[in-house]
């Protein structure tokens, strides 16, 4: 199998998962808790995958088996072209881990210095990385403060920076605008839109739908360990129900009680009344009624469901 | 390459560590003071000094390689750093190894300081006393030596600790027992001895075999009283040491290998 992938890998994937598991140890007795069931995942060259789902779906705990930290109980999964575990792949992987652990005595010249050299950088080559990298993340004044001096949002942008200083094809980020302010969260946003336009392959898991509605190509939902959807945006989106909602005002009160019983939500305000149409279809029909009831149309808005009311549904059904 | 990189950042974050002075400081406080204790004897100054002067560096120095040879791995993976490291294209075994190194490489600069702290105080009793400084013994480098290669022994023996353990706690009191057992290894021979054709004679026979004989290192009595260490005897302790530190090494990176950092 991992050879026929091999094969195919050269095009357009790049991370494969294949049933990957894990089970975790808890407690004395060592019971048994499935973090991650049976994940079947493809992401593709030069797109922006984003990975969500609530805290505890098992998105850390499959980008941990990415990266080689926890082993998998079950299954198998790919990075590049190579099996995870092959240490020499990561020479081709950037890395962001979840919060900002970075060795905080270090300056952000020795921080990035260090992680170069792991890369086998040195030299005049490192150096200038280290110099567009500290100016790519606004970090130039910061070059020989202390990491504990840092605020989140620095912490999170010098990790982005140690995650490309090896020019990967691949960028893994592990909740990378977690905890971080509107612009905070706007700078990561440019960052990895411009990683795109490099050509390189962007992985994250959040749990902010606004950042993945905002600069994903594709996204998957991960829930209690299982893979509940995935696809473009719209695709997930355009695959759910939507609703028209219809604002009326001064509809009689007879010819709001018959669309009432029509399939749809009547909500009557001070000064108008929303009707909401669960089928697209009866939209004409209802407002027609609501003309032939006296009433003046206000606005017809076709409501495509947001992801976060998907998130909220799913999470909603499954418990 | 690799693993020098991670022993240079391990040095750096000792050197920055708060611990690490404290315990140099006390240690050339106990030296200091040794030259005030051997005022109240009548001659033989120089034995007291070498005597408390060996004893403080090799108590201290094995503080330093219990208490941040556990904190080596543990606390990399207390403060998460350790993600970031083994995301980059550096294997497990080399991490482990560098940080075993670096520490080395620490506890190698502060037992200089404390060699340096009691030649200087030795040199300053001798110049008390009109002697000639060049009568001072030499020979307390090479109990110094060979106080380096137990520290290196205890060292990997918290390292390993440190692989397999999340609580620090108690890799210091595993690490403190090997060290205290280390040194009495052959009391549990003889105690071993006295239960002889029993299991109790097996078991304390396997904890004999199993622990390093630290004893094996200490040579200050002789250097204090001026009796010979031969050359032969430092070269079998070292390899001695260098053996049991690569079987040490070798376990931790089995076991590390395994691990899960959840």
């Amino acid at each position: 199998m991992s050879n026929e992938w091999k094969a195919m890998s050269m095009g357009n994937v790049v991370i494969k998962t294949e049933n990957l598991t894990k089970n975790f140890k808890v407690g004395f007795k060592g019971k048994s808790f499935a973090a991650l069931k049976g994940l079947n995942l493809e992401v593709n060259n030069g797109e922006i995958f984003g990975f969500l789902g609530p805290n505890g779906a098992g998105k850390t705990t499959t980008i941990k088996i990415l990266m080689g930290l926890i082993y998998p109980t079950a299954g198998k999964a790919w990075i590049l072209d190579k099996e995870v575990g092959d240490v020499e792949i990561k020479n081709r992987i950037g890395f962001l881990p979840e919060q900002p652990y970075f060795y905080d005595y270090l300056t952000s010249t020795e921080f990035l210095r260090f992680y170069g050299q792991l890369f086998g950088l040195d030299g005049d080559e490192l150096r200038a990385r280290m110099k567009n990298l500290l100016a790519l993340v606004g970090l130039e004044d910061a070059a020989d403060i202390q990491l504990r001096k840092f605020s989140k949002g620095m912490l999170q942008r010098i990790g982005i920076a140690q995650a490309v200083i090896n020019q990967p094809d691949l960028i893994v980020l592990d909740e990378p605008m977690s905890g971080l302010d509107p612009i905070g969260r706007k700078e990561i946003r440019d960052i990895i839109l411009r990683l795109k336009d490099d050509g390189k392959s962007v992985f994250f898991s959040t749990h902010i739908i606004p950042d993945v509605e905002m600069i994903c190509d594709r996204v998957g939902i991960l829930m209690k360990g299982e893979l509940v959807n995935v696809g473009r945006l719209d695709e997930i989106m355009d695959a759910k129900v939507k609703y028209v909602e219809i604002i009326a005002r001064n509809v009689s009160k007879d010819m709001l009680a018959h669309i009432a019983a029509m399939d749809s939500s009547v909500y009557e305000a001070w000064d108008h009344v929303s009707i909401k149409l669960k089928d697209e279809n009866m939209t004409d029909v209802i407002l027609q009624l609501v003309r032939d009831g006296k009433g003046r149309v206000v606005s017809v808005v076709p409501q495509r469901e947001t992801l976060e009311e998907y998130f909220m549904k799913k999470i909603g059904a499954d418990s | 390459m690799k693993v020098f990189t991670i022993a240079g950042n391990t040095f750096r974050e000792a050197i920055r560590d708060r611990i690490l002075y404290n315990l140099l400081f006390f240690a050339l406080f106990m030296i200091a003071v040794s030259l005030l204790l051997a005022t109240l004897t009548v001659g033989e100054q120089s034995k007291i000094i070498i005597d408390i002067g060996l004893g403080s560096i090799n108590i201290f120095g094995a503080l330093i390689a219990i208490f941040l040879g556990i904190g080596l791995i543990i606390k990399e993976i207390e403060k998460k750093t350790i993600y970031n490291i083994l995301s980059k294209p550096v294997p497990r075994y080399q991490f482990i190894t560098g940080k075993y190194i670096g520490l080395l490489i620490t506890i190698m600069v502060n037992v200089a300081i404390m060699g340096a702290g009691l030649y200087l105080i030795l040199i300053i009793n001798e110049l008390r006393w009109g002697h000639d400084i060049f009568n001072i013994n030499f020979d307390i480098w090479k109990a110094i030596y060979m106080i380096f290669i137990e520290l290196m022994v205890v060292t990997a023996i918290a390292l390993m600790f440190s692989t397999f353990s999340s609580s620090s706690t108690l890799s210091a009191i595993f690490t403190i027992a090997a060290y205290i057992i280390g040194h009495l290894t052959e009391e549990l021979k003889l105690l071993g001895d006295k239960f002889p054709g029993t299991y109790m004679k097996g078991a304390v026979n396997f904890f004999y075999y199993l622990l390093p004989n630290l004893d094996n290192f200490n040579v200050k009595g002789k250097v204090v009283h001026g009796i010979y260490v031969s050359p032969s005897y430092m070269i079998m302790v070292t390899l001695y040491g260098l053996l049991y530190i690569c079987a040490v090494l070798i376990i931790s990176g089995v076991i590390f290998q395994r691990r899960d950092f959840k």
